[in-house]
């Protein structure tokens, strides 16, 4: 895929900054109207979609719109039933006594925004950041990723049937249009990929002091406590299977890397796995092929350490030609290998087994910390230990990824998962400028303020002060004599 | 509390900063700094040196700025007792984890949102307001449970060794230390992996650390400065006005503050009065010769001193100076100065002024003004005094900058409820009172689910059924929801 000429991408920057400049994109009328016509594309144009995903990735259309189209919807439609009060501002609290002032934050869009998306999500990771951009009064370029080719196509041909072509841009290309992209200074940068591009996009966002929000990986672990009912344990593996292959086939930001397993529970635990996953994935059709033969290569190589292979105790084939990788389960692979160092955002699970539950708490502590981190227990004190003893983006008891459709919670990792959190007000706040605006009156005036300064002002300040620093605003505010 | 003085030890290198970030990580690691209890204590004792220690740093203060004793008090000793204070009565608070409503596609399940410590941080201190500066962040850090380096300005010396040599005598110094330095130290420091660097100081040097950070995705908040303009409107009360403007302009370390006005847009038919009245009030308030008045802060150091004068004695600048101008290099003082339409490419026009002189441009409409604004990089403040109301909303609504101020200067700064930072190139995050605290802190989701509620339709075989309950839920809508559950339509 071809490079852009910087002509034509100078030109569409200019153009977006001057949009942005007129003031269009600020209006409630605007952004709603925007709002709308997003959910008019999803809603008609959800078999492009459909076929987009296909093509990409193999997904089967009900976990395309279960994970992206669905959700996204759910997004739209929130931040519209939400927008006028997220406009609004805050008013802000400050002394009783130094009214009649008043202070209040003013939210106000920060300009003219870049967004990367990712290939696991390729429409949904493009319009959730979006929907927050626009809804925060941005003008934007949207860069989706070369690597899910049908869905750029997708966003570049119906985003500017459907949306402001003045205000919000699709730039289609590879990485070498990325870097161009970078070069030029944006209001604010929103990037989900791996930590290796994300540094390197923060690189090029420091030399304009741009700000930005990096949704990143890492290792997820789920961990599983003993179960007493059969029926919450099984409630409990059909959401792990769900949390490792039921979306883009382990390849997802949130997805369950590993598990915590006591040693006892192991074989059981493993059983259900194999029985769940032959129910739930019958046909090869519900689950998503590898996206390139790379990751292909990647996940393979991953298997070839003869330890690695040696602890294998369910799948493992793999199909080259079709880029299939049977769901495979691994108990206590080497520690130090590279299935258990680098995250491996594909269909295998090792199963770490530990004497106790509770030392998975050790186990995690000093390791990069993980954008979720997923405990299927009912021991109160082990969740409030994990809660308080462990770091993560977010952590969720008894299920897994489902923490994407929460609006009310924020979603973003912390250290090695990223930094910036988005989703419902969150996405709004990301893309905003909480402006403070403190507004005074020419009527409260105190003399005492200004110098010269003498012995007594300060004196008389000193004892005024012992009451606390209200009082002492009080007192600059001429209130108090 | 043993510790090393740090300068024993030779110079502080990058060998010496890993050691410091390893002890510091076993600090934070052993989970000593996240108790309630640790927190209180830190603040109370840095609360009890304020008191105990008034003298030291308003001395310190002197020495390094010749700070006039009632701005040392008001804008950094008074203000920094305050942030302890606050953030002793709301620690309890804001340390609760905040409950929020689930959805339904989520139901049935509750969740909050928990704050829990970023780490080891890292905050590097300016030299305007060094005291303040370095301790307010400080505060939040220690709040919001972090371990703590304090990196403080080089520029102000004596302060920096007020910190070195007086904090470990009250704080727990296995989590908060500090470290002296200049570049090179600096440098060191930056060179390790730090959970959030909170850097306070000049555009420059904020992008150098900002690209540091990048090499370990560390987040940042970036405090940084800018050309503050004021716009005067001819609807004002004009004797009051000139008073804030003065008082926020001298007054705050004479002009060296990062939300100083930095120069003052007006009406060419106002201008007369405006600067008649800014005249007489600056001789009332530092007398015929200031260059004698104790109220107003020295130049920190010869390098500024230079710097000033080279933006005063350039070409299409000198002939416009109205006030002032009035220079001792042997005691670093300039004297309130002003000057009257520079042309807007002269270098006085471009940097940030950070000194004692206060150009003034003048516009043939007031609204002007705004656009003259919006032409320049986002400053860390905008200054609109008028008794307009649509003037004044077609200001905030208009012009972006960190914060904003309606008339009156500077004054946002000391309210703890509002948000302190810029926004482009003034600056990333904020802080102050409850800000500085989630400024450190990540805010962690925690979701709670049951085990209850079950729905196969998230799993596959997926099938034209599960397709329509999966619609109905992620709309939310119940009846849909329910007839798709009983089966309805059929197919």
């Amino acid at each position: 895929m071809g490079f852009m000429e910087s002509v034509e991408l100078d030109s569409l920057v200019e153009e977006l900054r001057n949009t942005f400049e007129s003031g269009k994109t600020r209006s409630f009328a605007w952004r709603k109207a925007q709002l709308k016509s997003l959910l008019k594309l999803l809603e008609e144009k959800e078999e492009d979609i459909f076929m987009a995903l296909h093509k990409d990735l193999g997904k089967h259309h009900v976990e395309v719109f279960r994970d992206e189209i669905g959700v996204l919807i759910k997004s739209v439609n929130y931040a519209l039933d939400n927008l006028k009060s997220w406009m609004a501002g805050k008013k802000a609290y400050i002394p009783l006594a130094a009214f009649p002032s008043s202070a209040e934050i003013v939210p106000e869009p920060l300009g003219v925004l870049l967004l990367f998306s990712s290939w696991n999500f390729p429409i949904g990771l493009s319009l959730e950041p979006l929907i927050g951009a626009i809804s925060a009064g941005n003008a934007v370029v949207l860069k989706p990723s070369e690597i899910a080719p049908a869905s750029s196509e997708f966003l570049a041909k119906n985003i500017p049937l459907y949306l402001d072509n003045k205000s919000v841009k699709v730039v289609q290309g590879c990485q070498k249009v990325g870097e161009q992209l970078l070069q030029y200074k944006w209001d604010k940068i929103f990037f989900t990929g791996s930590s290796r591009v994300g540094r390197i996009v923060m690189s090029a966002a420091a030399k304009h002091l741009t700000p930005v929000a990096l949704e990143l990986g890492g290792k997820c672990p789920a961990i599983i406590d003993s179960l007493s009912s059969s029926k919450d344990r099984q409630a409990a593996i059909n959401r792990v299977v769900g949390g490792k292959w039921g979306s883009c086939y382990g390849q997802v930001c949130i997805g369950i890397d590993y598990l915590f397993v006591e040693e006892k529970f192991v074989s059981v635990v493993i059983e259900l796995l194999k029985a769940t996953i032959k129910r739930f994935y019958p046909k090869r059709e519900y689950m998503t092929k590898i996206v390139t033969k790379q990751h292909f290569q990647r996940l393979s190589s991953l298997l070839k350490d003869p330890e690695v292979a040696g602890s294998i105790v369910y799948g493992g084939s793999l199909d080259s030609d079709a880029l299939f990788i049977e769901p495979t389960i691994l108990v206590n692979p080497p520690l130090d290998s590279e299935i258990m160092t680098e995250e491996i955002f594909g269909p295998l699970l090792p199963i770490i087994t530990l004497k106790n539950i509770e030392d998975c708490i050790g186990f995690l502590r000093g390791k990069p910390k993980p954008l979720a981190i997923y405990a299927f227990t009912h021991n109160e004190n082990f969740k409030k230990r994990l809660i308080a003893e462990t770091s993560s983006g977010s952590i969720i008891f008894n299920d897994a990824i489902v923490q994407y459709l929460c609006d009310t919670i924020p979603f973003g990792g912390v250290g090695a998962s990223g930094f910036g959190q988005y989703h419902g007000k969150f996405s709004f706040e990301l893309f905003s400028h909480a402006k403070p605006v403190l507004r005074r009156n020419f009527w409260t005036e105190f003399t005492f303020r200004y110098p010269p300064w003498d012995e007594s002002k300060l004196k008389f300040m000193r004892l005024l002060y012992r009451f606390d620093y209200f009082g002492l605003l009080l007192l600059m505010l001429g209130l108090k004599r | 509390m043993g510790v090393e003085m740090e300068e024993n030890r030779g110079a502080f290198d990058g060998h010496r900063a890993a050691e410091l970030m390893a002890e510091l990580r076993e600090a934070f690691g052993s989970g000593r700094t996240r108790s309630y209890e640790w927190r209180v204590a830190q603040l109370k004792a840095l609360f009890r040196m304020i008191d105990e220690k008034e003298a030291e740093i308003m001395a310190a203060l002197y020495s390094d700025l010749a700070k006039p004793e009632l701005e040392a008090f008001l804008h950094e000793v008074s203000l920094t007792r305050s942030a302890c204070q606050l953030a002793l009565k709301e620690l309890k608070r804001w340390m609760k984890p905040e409950k929020v409503s689930s959805s339904i596609t989520t139901f049935p399940s509750s969740s909050e949102i928990v704050s829990e410590p970023l780490g080891v941080v890292l905050i590097i201190s300016a030299w305007n307001y060094p005291f303040i500066l370095s301790l307010d962040p400080v505060i939040g850090a220690i709040a919001a449970g972090n371990a703590v380096v304090l990196k403080p300005s080089e520029v102000a010396p004596a302060t920096s060794s007020f910190f070195a040599r007086t904090l470990p005598a009250y704080l727990d110094s296995s989590a908060i230390r500090v470290v002296e330095g200049a570049v090179s130290e600096t440098t060191a420091l930056l060179e390790q992996k730090w959970d959030k660097i909170l850097y306070t100081g000049n555009s420059k040097v904020g992008r150098i650390v900002m690209a540091a950070a990048a090499k370990y995705l560390t987040p940042v908040v970036l405090e940084l400065g800018g050309k503050s303009p004021v716009v005067v409107d001819s609807n004002v009360n004009l004797e009051v006005a000139v008073k804030r403007i003065i008082v926020g302009k001298w007054g705050c370390n004479n002009g060296q503050a990062c939300i100083a006005p930095d120069y003052i847009i007006t009406t060419k038919s106002f201008a007369p009065k405006l600067v008649e009245a800014l005249k007489s009030t600056l001789e009332k308030f530092y007398g015929e010769d200031p260059l004698e008045s104790k109220d107003l802060s020295r130049i920190v150091n010869s390098n500024h001193f230079a710097r000033l004068t080279r933006l005063l004695d350039e070409d299409k600048v000198y002939g416009k100076i109205i006030y002032g101008g009035q220079r001792d290099e042997k005691k670093l003082k300039i004297s309130p100065t002003l000057l009257f339409d520079v042309p807007h490419d002269s270098l006085i026009m471009k940097e940030e002024i950070f000194g004692p002189i206060l150009p003034i441009i003048t516009v043939d409409k007031v609204e002007e003004s705004f656009d003259i604004i919006n032409s320049r990089t986002k400053p860390l403040a905008a200054y609109l005094f008028t008794k307009d109301k649509i003037l004044e909303e077609k200001f905030v609504n208009n012009v972006s900058s960190g914060g904003m101020l309606i008339n009156d200067v500077a004054l946002h700064l000391a309210n703890p409820n509002l948000p302190f930072g810029g926004v482009g190139e003034s600056g990333i995050g904020a802080y102050h009172g409850k800000f500085s605290f989630d400024a450190f802190s990540h805010k962690k989701a925690v979701l709670h689910r049951s085990f209850g509620g079950e729905a196969p339709a998230r799993y596959p075989p997926y099938t034209l059924k599960k397709q329509r309950i999966l619609k109905a839920l992620l709309s939310g809508d119940i009846i849909s929801l329910v007839l798709a559950l009983l089966g309805w339509p059929r197919s």
